[in-house]
């Protein structure tokens, strides 16, 4: 937890601990920037190196174009990655999409290196017919895209226990927003014909885990298997060459590197629906199939392991979601829940998919704790902890999707804390 | 599921007219627009390995817990122990009457409602290092060995497709459908 802290996007919130350099090495290296030498170098492809910016860009030659953009030497925001997963750097993120580089993983036994001219998609159970597509086939058919959310259903799972994370992304990054190109599901079910018996489909990805999830068809009408992630194949930890996504729908449902849909009259119980990704409650029962994400929101800025340079204005920014939805409004607190102004939402505000919030405030140079509540287009209200540890204990894991507090002491430190 | 949501609803109702409730939701292209080819009955074959709690799927074969035994000796013990509870992976058996304590502890046996689920996950999953490497026989047997020791077979016990659906989990009833939004 102690990895590097991103820069975030407001000029007025410090970074601490920044790990990567920071160096200005503007005046290095550029005593011969106008010679034919110095702008050979700058010819090199990227990344430039800090230590040869020019003096005065507009007197040098830049670099030739490339086949394969990257993006500036100067930027190092990145995942926080452990073997099974990484988390997106949600407070160095501006408006709502992640870049695809950024997006978080969560794989069950590793990410598998697939060729997708040998890719197959089985389609069989309670069909008519039982199909095998290709990806030329899949990417024939009538195609749509749309911006959704992914989110682990273990995202801020830690924080059942108390405050874990240090930065948001430590307590929130397992969520990340794409724009998803694909065919409807229900498109390549009605090419295999569907059984009236039919109900639920098994998913089965072609991972070392076969990761494998049953999913009732009757609320599956928005699902899309995708081949694309913003504009271009998904990337090889998002599933390339096809993944599932239920929008709103908790990640480890999106079945990755998709192989096979088994349609079927009854869940088949897999492991991950049964020993995982239930949500154990204090009386010992345990809910199943708790497939939508509900209502959440977060201050990314300022947000934990960031501080507040100086008393004065401060512009709150952050991300509020519903896998119910569109947001309907965001509050926000810096008194800990005792008051509450409106945010202002951003467009656009679409189903499913992050909406960035923003509030002005001048900060007072006093402790204050800042809190985020989002309210969604069903009226269902991101729940206080108190609330919903009182329901369902500290023992379920999954779905922590309680009011996020950030305490900024008078130094103006941010600390991740529960109130 | 307790909420009836409109979609839910809908397709209950086609459920009862005997409508698929996908056939209902329209389609850009019309009808099946021809792309892919049948699967025979050898792909299918191939991919098709889940096992549902009523034991469809499973495939012929069997095994023993005694020879569970070995096979969870050579090919599982480095990473469960050597009982199955020793890791440094996922404890195998034990934790029966935590789940709702302060300290639950989610096992094969204090936990999994169905048996055809572990031969399932074991079959598709493990071992982790060499996911599909067993044969139907070694995944019955090696399934037996963690029931027996978990307490829900004899020693002598032999499983197979008519055997491994009949066992009853203790947490079996311990699931409930989701009844959520639960706060407000
Ligand atoms: C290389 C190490 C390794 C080997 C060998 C191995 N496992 Fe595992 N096993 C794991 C890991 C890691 C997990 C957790 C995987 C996850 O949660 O995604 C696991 C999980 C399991 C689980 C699920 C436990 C739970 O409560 O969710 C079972 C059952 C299991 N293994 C059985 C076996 C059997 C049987 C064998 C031998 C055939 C075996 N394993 C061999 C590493 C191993």
């Amino acid at each position: 937890m102690k990895k590097s802290r991103d820069t975030p996007g407001s000029p007025m919130i410090d970074a601490r601990h920044i790990g990567p350099p920071t160096r200005r090495a503007f005046l290095v290296g550029a005593a011969s920037a106008l010679g034919a030498a110095a702008a050979h170098a700058l010819l090199a492809p990227w990344p430039g190196r800090a230590a040869d910016v020019p003096v005065d860009p507009t007197r040098v030659p830049g670099a030739p174009a490339t086949d394969y953009g990257r993006r500036s030497t100067f930027e190092h925001a990145r995942r926080l990655a452990t073997p099974q997963r990484s988390r997106t750097p949600l407070q160095a993120l501006h408006g709502i999409v992640t870049p695809s580089a950024l997006h978080f993983e969560r794989h069950h036994n590793g990410v598998p290196f697939i060729d997708p001219a040998r890719h197959r998609l089985l389609i069989h159970g309670l069909v008519t017919r039982p199909l095998i597509l290709t990806m030329d086939e899949l990417k024939q058919f009538p195609s749509t895209s749309r911006l959704a959310f992914v989110e682990c259903a273990g995202n801020g799972g830690r924080e059942w226990q108390g405050p874990a994370g240090v930065t948001v992304q430590d307590t929130h990054g397992l969520t990340s927003v794409s724009e998803w190109t694909g065919v409807p599901l229900a498109t390549v079910l009605r090419e295999a014909g569907l059984r009236p018996e039919a109900s639920w489909m098994l998913a089965e990805g072609s991972d070392a885990a076969a990761m494998t999830r049953s999913l009732p068809l009757a609320r599956m009408d928005t699902a899309l298997l995708c081949y694309a992630q913003n504009g271009e194949p998904l990337r090889p930890e998002q599933g390339y060459p096809l993944r599932l996504l239920v929008p709103g729908w908790e990640g480890n449902t999106c079945i990755k590197w998709l192989r096979r849909l088994k349609l079927v009259s009854a869940p088949r119980m897999t492991r991950e629906e049964t020993a995982k990704y239930t949500d154990l409650m204090p009386d010992g029962a345990a809910r199943q199939f708790t497939f939508e994400m509900d209502a959440k929101s977060v201050i990314t800025a300022p947000s934990g392991g960031q501080r507040v340079r100086k008393p004065g204005y401060v512009e709150i920014r952050g991300l509020a979601w519903s896998g119910r939805g569109r947001v309907g409004q965001v509050d926000v607190s810096v008194d800990g829940g005792r008051s509450w102004r409106v945010a202002q939402l951003q467009t656009p505000v679409l189903p499913a998919c992050h909406t960035r919030f923003r509030l002005d405030w001048r900060w007072d140079g006093r402790e204050a704790v800042l809190q985020s509540r989002c309210t969604d287009e069903t009226g269902y209200r991101q729940p206080a902890r108190r609330e919903l540890v009182a329901l369902r204990g500290v023992n379920s894991y999954y779905h922590y999707n309680a009011i996020q507090s950030w305490k900024i002491d008078e130094r103006g430190d941010v600390h991740n804390v529960q109130v | 599921m307790c909420r009836c949501d409109g979609l839910l609803c809908r397709g209950v109702l086609l459920a009862l007219l005997g409508l698929s409730p996908v056939a209902a939701w329209g389609g850009d292209a019309g009808g099946a627009v021809g792309l892919g080819r049948t699967a025979t009955d050898d792909e299918i074959r191939a991919w098709d390995i889940d096992a549902a709690p009523d034991g469809d799927g499973l495939p012929a074969g069997g095994g023993t817990v005694g020879e569970g035994t070995g096979v969870f000796a050579e090919h599982c013990a480095r990473c469960h122990g050597a009982t199955g509870v020793e890791g440094p992976m996922a404890a195998l058996a034990g934790g029966r009457g935590t789940l709702a304590t302060a300290h639950p502890m989610k096992t094969v046996g204090s936990y999994w409602p169905y048996a055809t689920t572990l031969f399932d996950y074991i079959r598709r999953a493990m071992p982790f290092d060499a996911p599909q490497s067993l044969t139907p026989d070694q995944v019955y047997a090696v399934t037996a060995w963690i029931l027996f020791r978990n307490g829900l077979l004899e020693q002598g016990a032999m499983l197979n497709q008519t055997t491994l659906p009949r066992i009853q989990m203790p947490h079996r009833d311990g699931f409930v459908p989701d009844p959520r939004p639960d706060s407000r």
